[in-house]
């Protein structure tokens, strides 16, 4: 197994919310990542799901510093990035780029296609020329399948999929060597998707990427992403290699995520069993005692109250976080 | 028949690849939408002759500012003598003196505008895109200015610097800006969250050029709008400035100085009030109109 390029050591991200009025003002955390950790090989897809608000996207910025982490490491090729100035992380930005849920709203209304992906260009290294910018800025708009001649138009000009497709060449422009995705193709039709899944996987397959590839949509990350971790509440809850997790999920909630997939024939969807989980998102401000997943959790027994799983390392790399799994 | 397919068909493809050179920016579109409305589009005629008048205007007739006549003392508009607009109540010509009075008025208006936009614009991103602390202090401070009434702070200015005319355009610049920085602050808070300013940090971009490249051009369409409305606004605060003598120094004149005197002398010759009047209402509408056609022109709803 390679070197990991990043290193993630117990990650926390809390926000303080004020709470209370004028005279008992009290300030409390809200624990949107507590305490994760994984690491990210070169060349590898990390997928991330869970459902909405389980702190994904705090994950992904917390990892490039665009939200400076409570506490935790993140150790990017030996370098812990939380500790830069903001000037040298500035510099750093170019090994790590983000792509975003919504294409239209991540590009600058104001600025037509070559001055967005000339951007990055110019912001990491002033020097650079003209013209070799545009040489550039050609090469990888081909690259991810844009006309070099639509280098003038503005992003209102283009679909859903189009501005993706700039919104990656953005990120790609300076050769980073890892890439957030948060969710990038659930704002696109799913033909659409597919596109920009697999453009994905080329360039990470030419490029060599490390990708983090944020996501609730499982079929997605299935086709997409090596390995996949398991976030609820802002915790990991499991991490495995694609085909274990998918073939044999060993915890409850992950159980529960991916028997929620539909299956695209009427037949077996009819007969499969589907773990239904009650309830909502507790909030992350008043997290229950002990497993956060025991308030939904079909299977939780006392000992999930009063105790925090631990996470257990498996023989072949896969973590998990819960009393019961060798029973379940 | 397919030759002629194949033929239409290049063709296509040429006039596809030309479409492809060149976008159309919102810039683009919305001076496109801006010249449908004829409000506004008569508005920005209208603006225009008079402000060529105000320049081409004092030249044609045969008096100048400083020609005083005892002979031609409060005559009527009439075509001879040349006196088109009649004379006031020491035989100055009031065609020379309405269209200096728009020369001094509009300069006025807009560079006063002009300070107040730069400040404003300046001082309102920043406190928006730093947010914070930063950004409580910076407006807590405008609320002080806020606080300041306009008339005590130009008599402080006046009386410790003497009455002239640049320093009218300096007083008005550094109160009006106050709304300006507000406005600007409202608009960058909205548009700090953008993805697009979060993709720009994440590539590296320092913080000036993103408020440079990033928040100003998304923050500038109601800015414009609001300066539009600002011209007139500083037309009115300098003449109400010259009204109470603050203002521009005799010989040199504003509207605001015309409609002062022509108030004095309403029953006699009401032509002195009614004609610069006239141009102030007319010059007020103009700006008004304009204002309006950008709002609907830049409003994205629209889009």
């Amino acid at each position: 197994m390679s070197t990991p390029v990043l290193k993630v050591e117990n990650l926390k991200v809390h926000f303080p919310i004020k709470s209370g009025g004028f005279l008992n003002a009290r300030t409390l955390p809200l624990k949107a990542v507590d305490g994760v950790s994984f690491n990210v090989d070169a060349g590898e897809c990390l997928g991330v799901v869970g459902e909405s608000g389980c702190g994904k996207s705090t994950l992904g910025r917390a990892v490039l510093q665009l939200i400076k982490p409570t506490a935790g490491k993140v150790v990017w090729m030996g370098e812990n990035l939380c500790d830069l100035s903001h000037e040298t992380m500035r510099q750093k930005r170019s090994d790590l780029q983000l792509v975003f849920q919504d294409p239209l709203s991540s590009l600058n209304p104001r600025l037509t296609v070559a001055e967005i992906i000339r951007e990055p260009l110019y912001a990491t290294d002033a020097s650079m020329t003209r013209e070799e910018a545009d040489t550039r800025i050609a090469a990888i708009m081909t690259a991810v399948g844009l006309l070099p001649e639509m280098r003038n138009r503005y992003p209102h000009e283009f679909s859903g999929g189009q501005c993706q497709r700039i919104a990656i060449a953005r990120a790609m422009v300076l050769r980073p060597k890892l890439i957030v995705c948060d969710e990038p193709v659930s704002a696109l039709d799913v033909s659409i998707q597919a596109q920009i899944i697999n453009l994905l996987r080329r360039l990470q397959k030419e490029y060599g990427l490390s990708l983090i590839f944020i996501s609730h949509d499982l079929s997605v990350v299935r086709h997409l992403c090596h390995r996949v971790m398991v976030l609820y509440l802002g915790r990991m809850m499991e991490m495995a290699d694609r085909d274990s997790l998918f073939a044999k999920p060993l915890h409850p909630y992950t159980q529960a995520l991916i028997s929620a997939v539909p299956i695209p024939d009427p037949a077996k969807e009819r007969t499969k069993e589907a773990v239904i989980l009650s309830g909502d998102l507790p909030s992350p401000m008043n997290p229950p005692s002990g497993c956060v997943f025991r308030t939904r959790c079909p299977k939780a027994t006392p000992v999930c109250i009063k105790d925090a799983p631990a996470i257990e390392t498996l023989d072949n790399g896969r973590q998990i976080a819960c009393h019961h799994w060798r029973t379940l | 028949m397919t030759l002629f397919q194949a033929q239409s068909e290049s063709q296509l493809q040429l006039m596809d690849a030309a479409a492809r050179l060149k976008g159309r920016s919102l810039w683009q579109d919305a001076a496109e939408r801006f010249s449908k409305n004829k409000a506004a589009m008569g508005g920005v005629i209208v603006l225009g002759l008079i402000a060529i008048m105000s320049i081409v205007g004092p030249m044609i007739s045969p008096y100048t500012l400083e020609d005083l006549s005892w002979e031609s003392i409060g005559i009527a508009p009439t075509m001879e003598n040349s006196h088109w607009f009649g004379t006031d109540d020491t035989g100055r010509d009031m065609w020379v003196l309405t269209w200096m009075g728009a020369r001094v008025s509009l300069t006025i208006g807009v560079m006063t505008t002009f300070i107040a936009l730069l400040i404003g614009v300046a001082y309102g991103a920043t406190a928006g895109y730093v947010g914070g602390r930063t950004d409580n202090l910076m407006m807590r401070f405008v609320d002080v200015l806020y606080a300041l009434p306009l008339l005590f702070f130009i008599i402080i200015l006046v009386t410790v610097f003497g009455r002239n005319i640049y320093l009218v355009f300096v007083a008005i610049g550094c109160v009006e800006w106050l709304t300006m920085a507000r406005i600007v602050r409202g608009q960058t808070l909205s548009v700090k969250r953008k993805e697009y300013i979060e993709a720009a940090l994440a590539s590296g971009v320092r913080t000036n050029t993103i408020i440079r490249r990033h928040v100003i051009p998304n923050v500038i369409g109601p800015v414009i709008v609001y300066v539009t409305l600002l011209v007139p606004t500083n037309i009115l605060v300098e003449s109400y400035l010259s009204f109470l003598g603050l203002g521009v120094q005799e010989p040199l004149t504003s509207w605001g100085v015309l409609i002062s005197r022509g108030a004095n002398a309403l029953e006699t010759a009401p032509w002195l009030l009614l004609i610069p009047a006239t141009f102030l209402a007319i010059t007020m509408f103009c700006f008004n109109f304009i204002g309006d056609g950008l709002r609907d022109a830049l409003d994205p709803k629209d889009r």
